[in-house]
Parts: C-alpha cells; sequence; structure tokens
C-alpha cells in the first residue's frame, strides 16, 4: 500500500532550482532512507513531504505529493492538517523551553485535547514508545532543557507521536548525537515502523544500511535511484550511486 | 604590554561612568536625609510646595509608569510582532523600522506638544492624567517596538518549526511559544518604557501636570502631580524653600524609579530560571 508518493516533484527557492522532477512512492509503515552528499535536496525532499519548506520565504513547487492518494499541496488542504498528519522531527533537538510533560502535550493541546487525564494517559504512552519514559517518569514537570541531547531527542520524537501522525519525517535526527544515543534512536526507529510510515535523511551510510527497508540516493537535485536497502549497498543500478556508497566521493 | 594598557584603560572608563553615578546617589541620599522619613511619603505638600510631602507627586509619578506602560505594551508588543513574524523582509519593512528608531531620537518637548494638540485639543481630554498618559506612550513605543522585536528576533527559529511542524497555526505558534520565550526581553522594554514615564519632564507640563495639587486625581481627566516637574518646582519654581527639600525629592524620585526595575529584574530572573528547573 502505497501511503506518500510525490509525482514529478520539483522545488524552487526564488530562481534557483533545489528538486528537479522527483517520483518517489512509499509503502506504509516502511523506513525509506535518503541519502545524498550535502546539499543534493534530500532535506529539501523531506520537508516538501509536509509542506515546512513553505515557511521559507519565496519557495514554489510544481509536481504533486500524494498522501493516501490525495495531493498535499492541494487548494482546499490546510497545511497545518498535513503536518499534523505528517509529523517531523528535526536534526537538532529542539524542546520548548518548558516541562517535558508540556512538551509532549503541546500538540495534542493546541489540537484541542481538553481532559487533562487523557493528556496525562498520552504523555506516559508517547514517552514510553520513544524509550524515555524509565529515565524521566520522576521528572516530568522539570524543564526540557536540563536533560542530554540524547534525551531532547527522543523527547522531541515522543512529541511529534504523541499526536498519533501517519508519517513521521526525521531529518538527520542523530547526528549532533554521541554514539550511544544515536544507538537508541536507531533502535526506536525500528520499533516505531510498527506504527508509523517513517522517511529519514541521514549522513550516516551505515546508519541508513542498519534502519532502512529502502533507500533513495539523490545527487543534485535529482533522484538516483530508488530501491531495496540491500541492493543500493550492494549491487547500485547507476554508476554515480555505487561511487558514493563506496565512498568514492561525498 | 598593550594587553595591560588596554585592560587599564577599559578599567577607567567603567569607573569613569560609575564614580559620578556613586556620588549623585549618596549626595541626593545625604543631603536629603533630614527629611526622608515615612511622613515624608504619606503626606501632602503644604504651603505652596515649601514644606510638608511629595505624597500626591509620588502617587502621580506611579500612575504615569502603570499607565504608560499599560498603553505603550499592548501596542509595541502587537507591533513588534508583525514587523518580526508576519511582515515582508522588504523596502517597506525597512522603511518602517528606520521611521521607528528616528521617532525615539524626537525630543521629548516636539512629542509634549504634539500630545497638546491630538490628545489635549483635538481628542479633548483637556490637561489631564489621560493626555500624559498617551503623550508619553507614543514617547517610549519606539524603545517598547524595538526591545519587544530584538527579544522576538532571540526565540530560535528551530522552536517555531517544532510549533508549526505539529501543526500548530502561527498564531498558535506565536501566543504558545514565541511570545513566552521572549517575555523576558519584553520587560526589559518594560522596565526601560516606565523608567523614561518617570523622569520625563517636558511632555507632561505641556499635557496634564499641575504646579500644586494636594488631593489625588479623582479620573483619568484630572490634572495630577508628578515628582520629575514637582522636582523642578521645588528646586527652581519656588523661593526660600528648604535646601534639603529637592535632594530628598530627587531621592524619592530615585527610589521609586530603582524599587519598579527591581520588582521587573527579579520577575525576569524567575522566568528565566523556571525555564531551567
Amino acid at each position: 500500500m502505497t501511503k506518500l508518493e510525490s509525482r514529478r516533484l520539483c522545488i524552487h527557492y526564488g530562481a534557483k532550482q533545489a528538486l528537479h522532477g522527483i517520483d518517489i512512492a512509499i509503502a506504509t509503515n516502511e523506513v525509506l532512507a535518503l541519502i545524498g552528499p550535502s546539499g543534493c535536496g534530500k532535506s529539501t525532499f523531506l520537508r516538501s513531504l509536509n509542506r515546512m519548506n513553505e515557511r521559507i520565504p519565496g519557495t514554489w513547487h510544481e509536481g504533486q505529493v500524494l498522501l493516501d492518494g490525495k495531493d498535499i499541496y492541494g487548494r482546499d488542504v490546510d497545511p497545518t492538517d498535513v503536518r499534523r498528519r505528517v509529523g517531523m522531527v528535526f536534526q537538532r533537538p529542539n524542546p520548548f523551553p518548558t516541562s517535558i510533560s508540556k512538551n509532549v502535550a503541546y500538540g495534542l493541546e493546541i489540537h484541542g485535547t481538553k481532559s487533562r487525564s487523557e493528556i496525562v494517559g498520552i504523555v506516559e504512552k508517547s514517552l514510553r514508545a520513544a524509550a524515555l519514559w524509565d529515565e524521566v517518569k520522576d521528572q516530568l514537570h522539570k524543564s526540557a532543557l536540563a536533560l542530554s541531547g540524547g534525551q531532547q531527542q527522543r523527547l522531541c520524537i515522543a512529541r511529534a507521536i504523541a499526536t498519533e501522525p501517519e508519517v513521521l519525517l526525521m531529518d538527520e535526527p542523530a547526528s549532533s548525537l554521541d554514539p550511544i544515543s544515536t544507538g537508541k534512536i536507531e533502535e526506536l526507529v525500528q520499533e516505531l515502523k510498527a506504527s508509523f510510515t517513517i522517511v529519514v535523511v541521514t549522513h550516516n551510510l551505515q546508519q541508513a544500511a542498519r534502519i532502512s527497508d529502502r533507500t533513495a540516493f539523490f545527487l543534485d537535485g535529482r533522484l538516483v535511484e530508488v530501491g531495496e536497502t540491500k541492493t543500493i549497498f550492494t549491487s547500485p543500478v547507476d554508476r554515480r550511486t555505487e561511487d558514493y556508497v563506496t565512498g568514492r566521493f561525498g | 604590554m598593550t594587553e595591560i594598557v588596554a585592560h587599564t584603560l577599559l578599567v577607567l572608563a567603567t569607573v569613569v561612568v560609575l564614580v559620578p553615578l556613586f556620588f549623585v546617589l549618596v549626595l541626593l541620599f545625604v543631603r536629603g536625609a533630614p527629611l526622608l522619613g515615612i511622613s515624608f511619603f504619606t503626606e501632602p505638600p503644604r504651603d505652596m510646595n515649601k514644606a510638608g510631602g511629595i505624597m500626591p507627586a509620588a502617587v502621580g509619578t506611579l500612575l504615569l509608569m502603570a499607565g504608560t506602560a499599560a498603553i505603550s505594551l499592548p501596542v509595541g508588543v502587537a507591533a513588534a510582532i508583525y514587523l518580526r513574524e508576519y511582515a515582508p523582509d522588504n523596502r517597506a519593512t525597512r522603511l518602517v523600522r528606520l521611521a521607528i528608531l528616528n521617532l525615539a531620537g524626537v525630543p521629548s518637548v516636539v512629542h509634549g506638544l504634539f500630545g497638546l494638540g491630538i490628545f489635549v485639543i483635538l481628542l479633548r481630554f483637556g490637561s489631564s492624567l489621560l493626555a500624559s498618559w498617551c503623550t508619553l506612550a507614543l514617547l517610549v513605543l519606539p524603545t517598547v517596538i524595538t526591545a519587544s522585536e530584538e527579544a522576538l528576533r532571540a526565540v530560535p527559529d528551530s522552536l517555531r518549526e517544532a510549533s508549526e511542524g505539529l501543526g500548530a497555526t502561527k498564531r498558535q505558534t506565536i501566543l504558545r511559544v514565541v511570545l513566552p520565550a521572549a517575555l523576558p526581553g519584553i520587560l526589559t522594554g518594560a522596565i526601560l518604557a516606565m523608567g523614561r514615564a518617570a523622569g520625563e519632564t517636558a511632555p507632561i507640563l505641556i499635557t496634564g501636570v499641575a504646579f500644586f495639587c494636594p488631593e489625588l486625581p479623582h479620573g483619568v481627566f484630572d490634572q495630577f502631580m508628578a515628582l520629575s516637574y514637582h522636582l523642578y518646582v521645588v528646586a527652581t519654581q519656588v523661593p526660600h524653600v528648604p535646601p534639603e527639600l529637592p535632594y530628598a525629592t530627587a531621592a524619592a524620585l530615585i527610589q521609586i524609579v530603582l524599587a519598579t526595575s527591581a520588582v521587573a529584574v527579579v520577575a525576569r530572573a524567575h522566568l528565566r530560571r523556571r525555564r531551567l528547573a
């Protein structure tokens, strides 16, 4: 089942074209890794999947992004609804400067969940799902900024999944973390794919190989190749993919 | 060697700033000491300001500070939010910003004349507390806007992304994330605004302050006394004033301004601490 699909998607920043006709279909509950050298457009592609790229003035697009078959750029579509269904975890942990529980509850409150007990329950469930509950259950009212970087990133994951999005976008979620925290995030991705469709940008090729079902290789704003992760890393079709995954450039 | 010279020069510069401030404070409190008792703050002036206390002037100054803040903060913060969060970054916006900065450089007596024309005469507020509030609010608006805009600019964009990434609207993001994070900086603007309101003399002289008015204002359309103008009066306009009186009045004004700042500083520190606790 295709969950999310881009069709001939082009993204422009003013006069500069960042993406050229990207066609990728992402299946429900799969983990798709986006790899490629810096500036290849993989983060731009990720951000186009929940319309976060629109925050940059002068950005415009051509083509379509279909979520369950419906274009998220459609005239009658509210970007806030898109982002509610397609959640996002950023490169650097960005918890709000409030308590741990308020961070997780934020998405619920802005979407109108009123019941205190319901919120408390979802906060616990989300923190458990993000493998953070045991570390923070006695300090839910402490500031999120007192947590370590790795804990903050798992808190951001808990915050993103609390509103039960269907797709989770992750923009190099472990690039600012130490190896142990990175390992925890990678394990978490494996657990989360049971409930979510996940698209993850990564600079780390081993990480892509470890956590993803399929991998897409971007170069200069174009999709070079997308396929089973094993295939991409062992016998890619395109010469440039092979050069990249074997470390000849990038 | 040059390192030591530079260091010494910088320390000297700091001392040059601090020493006069210290002497001014000591002078005021020492020379004013004979008068600075409780009754000085609780009694109205008597005998055409030559005797008695400063109660109506102190209350008037507090009213000026509160009213000016109450008018200028909502307007100023709203303008800052528009400029920082909504306005496109184009020539028109930059022009507006430049205009605001220039407005801060307009002499306060000009603001006073503007207030006289608009609030006292055109809007028929008369020479009143309300007219002075509005005039002072206009006077401090550039400060409030600039401080608030700085505070909003200091809120990392990653927090806005986090909020909008969760499906929050821009309005929700600003109200629930950006403004709370910017509050300490906005408070700094409020402190500056209230300090100006307490100290300015020319604008209120033209728009509402009274020379001698031992009763407190009954409403916003009444005239009032204020410490800044009262200080000018007892220092220069009334013959045979006891020499301690101007010093004690100045000391009282400084106490009120410092106390207000202290409250705001404590509030700001509390806000900052709560985020890390």
